[in-house]
């Protein structure tokens, strides 16, 4: 969301050619993740999982109603470049650019991402970090940059999103991260919080599922798809709370 | 035994029932519509936020399907309540049976609450089991599949349109009534043998299973009770509006109710009510500068959610600065004074419970 209003304003006011704009855009929602994350998170990180979960539903709502409050409630235009628009034929079917250019960038990005966490020493603090957090402060890895670094990242990954999500419809209005939200939350849970491959696992599993749903559900029970889609999620974390790909250091969820 | 002694377990609630009561005939004796309607929506709310403290301040598990089942409780006395001719205005894809039902105010509220309680006991039990993060998600899962059934189950809850030709009979008196009531039960529970035992599994799940308490079994008693209440809340709250859609009972009234409970104090039952009374008068101090800035039209696109962002910056400082709440674990007592550090109860905070 914050991607996207970058855009909106950076787009409309100024004369940045596309590109940069894009850019901006993704450091934008960067430099808001982190901001966030010293001033909301890093308070109440120490305390409890229920204050870091009521704390993340309060900056939500807080980034959501800010929006409202500054811009407008009503859907705002971006410009985009011709090319999200314009589509190309493949073997016969016409497919849009757009869906070209977004399963390019998530291969580059999850290329990236595993090479970052598997090749770098910052890859390495941070999934010392999930594992254990106490003993990987002990051994010396300066903890308060390990999660900044963490959250940069997501910022990064969801400013990238955004552009892409926002290129749907061309607007952009203060609820817009709502749809997405879900299915990353979705997705992560059912493969798993604790591994990348998980994450990636997530993401087909639920496409395959929505799919399934959307063709296999009665017309009928069509309607409720997403809520078939829920209760999936609960079953996976009753059955499996660590998800389809655990790690090997998984913790006790269940008691 | 004398009167007053036998009355001293209960100061507590008596306190809090008398600062209510006060409300309550302060705001007949003034007479202002607009007051008796904020004052009315905001008992309500001191009974919706109490049902949510007694599954979260006992357990100690966050859970946000609370507001799904008072949209089960206000649905489900609404369809009773409403007389066969409004129904038939309102939805007429209504399945047929559901027409000639036709019952007073009082059944269709405790036949709502009922069927919250029951759905809450169904899906509930094997949710217990769950603690930490995977149990906000499940109730967080819940609170959509709630939202996304009332939103398409058009034949019972008229879809995502606006339900509309309730009659209104929660006035500030029954709401008055419900709002003690529900002030005393949660209360009560709390010092039940098994609010107890709950709050033994809160503080430290290992020991009490030591000494054979059944975590998940206090745990679901913890929350039919309290979706109980949530549909008592809701049919309350359904008969006071009297025109709703599914979107009423979702994110945005979740995001009040709980901030509610954690601004004043998720582990006392006092810290629930101060704190929905805190928030709503902050809340309508807030929106009246909203509407005041938009009337003068410094904006030219209006001023919209400046009440949220205040309430959210707030939450976020509460659980910095004061994780337990403006009220903290200790309930109020009358006299009101400061009680001495290291008192008989030792203080539970959100820190311990991790």
């Amino acid at each position: 969301m914050m991607g996207g209003y970058t855009m909106f304003l950076l787009a409309g006011f100024t004369p940045l050619p596309w590109l940069v704009v894009a850019v901006l855009a993704v450091l934008a929602a960067m430099f808001t993740s982190l901001f966030t994350e010293m001033v909301a998170f890093r308070p109440v990180r120490e305390k409890s999982l229920t204050a870091m979960l009521i704390t993340s539903f309060a900056v939500s709502t807080l980034l959501q109603n800010g929006a409202l409050l500054i811009i407008s409630p009503r859907a705002r235009a971006v410009n985009l470049p011709q090319i999200f628009q314009t589509s190309v034929m493949i073997a016969g079917t016409s497919v849009p650019w757009r869906n070209i250019l977004t399963i390019l960038t998530s291969l580059i990005m999850l290329t990236l991402l595993t090479l970052l966490l598997r090749r770098t020493v910052l890859g390495i603090a941070l999934r010392a970090a999930a594992d254990n957090f106490t003993m990987t402060r002990m051994l010396g890895v300066p903890a308060n940059t390990v999660i900044s670094a963490a959250f940069a990242i997501s910022g990064i990954m969801a400013g990238i999103v955004s552009i892409f999500w926002i290129a749907r419809s061309a607007t952009v209005t203060p609820a817009i991260g709502a749809p997405p939200l879900l299915v990353a939350f979705v997705a992560t849970v059912i493969g798993g919080m604790r591994s990348l491959t998980g994450a990636v696992v997530g993401g087909f599993v639920y496409a395959i599922i929505i799919s399934l749903l959307g063709i296999f559900l009665p017309p009928d029970l069509l309607e409720f798809r997403e809520a078939f889609m829920f209760v999936f999620v609960i079953i996976i974390l009753l059955f499996r709370p660590q998800g389809l790909i655990s790690s090997k250091t998984s913790v006790e969820r269940v008691g | 035994m004398n009167l007053i002694a036998r009355l001293k377990p209960f100061n507590t609630p008596l306190s809090l029932v008398s600062v209510i009561l006060l409300i309550a005939v302060l705001t007949e004796l003034l007479g202002i519509s607009l007051l008796t309607r904020i004052v009315t929506v905001m008992f309500v709310s001191i009974i919706l936020v109490l049902g949510l403290q007694l599954y979260m301040g006992n357990s100690g598990i966050l859970s946000f399907s609370h507001i799904g089942f008072m949209g089960i409780g206000a649905y489900t006395s609404v369809l009773l309540s409403m007389t066969p001719t409004a129904k038939e205005l309102t939805n007429s894809n209504l399945y047929p049976f559901l027409i000639p039902l036709h019952l007073p105010f009082l059944p269709s509220l405790l036949i709502g609450a009922l069927v919250a309680a029951i759905i809450a006991a169904l899906v509930g039990y094997p949710l217990m089991r769950l603690s930490d993060a995977a149990a906000v998600i499940t109730t967080f899962a819940l609170l959509v599949i709630i939202n996304v059934v009332m939103v398409h189950w058009d034949r019972v809850t008229n879809g995502p349109r606006t339900l509309f030709g309730v009659d209104n009979y929660t006035t500030l008196w029954t709401s008055l009534i419900f709002c003690l009531i529900t002030i005393f039960a949660v209360f009560l529970f709390k010092e039940s043998r098994v609010g107890l035992r709950l709050r033994a599994t809160r503080d430290d799940a290992y020991a009490a299973a030591s000494i054979g308490i059944n975590m998940m079994v206090m745990r679901w008693l913890a929350f039919i009770a309290s979706a109980f209440i949530a549909g008592v809340g809701g049919a309350l709250w359904a008969h006071f509006i009297t025109s709703f859609t599914p979107y009423s009972f979702y994110l945005t009234e979740t995001f009040v109710i709980l901030a509610m409970l954690v601004i004043g104090g998720p582990y006392s039952v006092s810290g629930a009510v101060i704190g929905t009374l805190v928030v709503t008068a902050a809340r309508e101090v807030l929106r009246a500068i909203e509407n005041y800035v938009n009337i003068l039209q410094i904006f030219p696109e209006g001023f919209f959610g400046f009440t949220e962002v205040v309430l959210a910056i707030v939450l976020i400082v509460i659980l910095i600065y004061r994780p337990t709440g403006l009220i903290g674990s200790q309930e109020i007592r009358w006299p009101f004074r400061r009680r001495k550090a290291g008192s008989s109860e030792p203080s539970h905070s959100i820190n311990q419970i991790s």
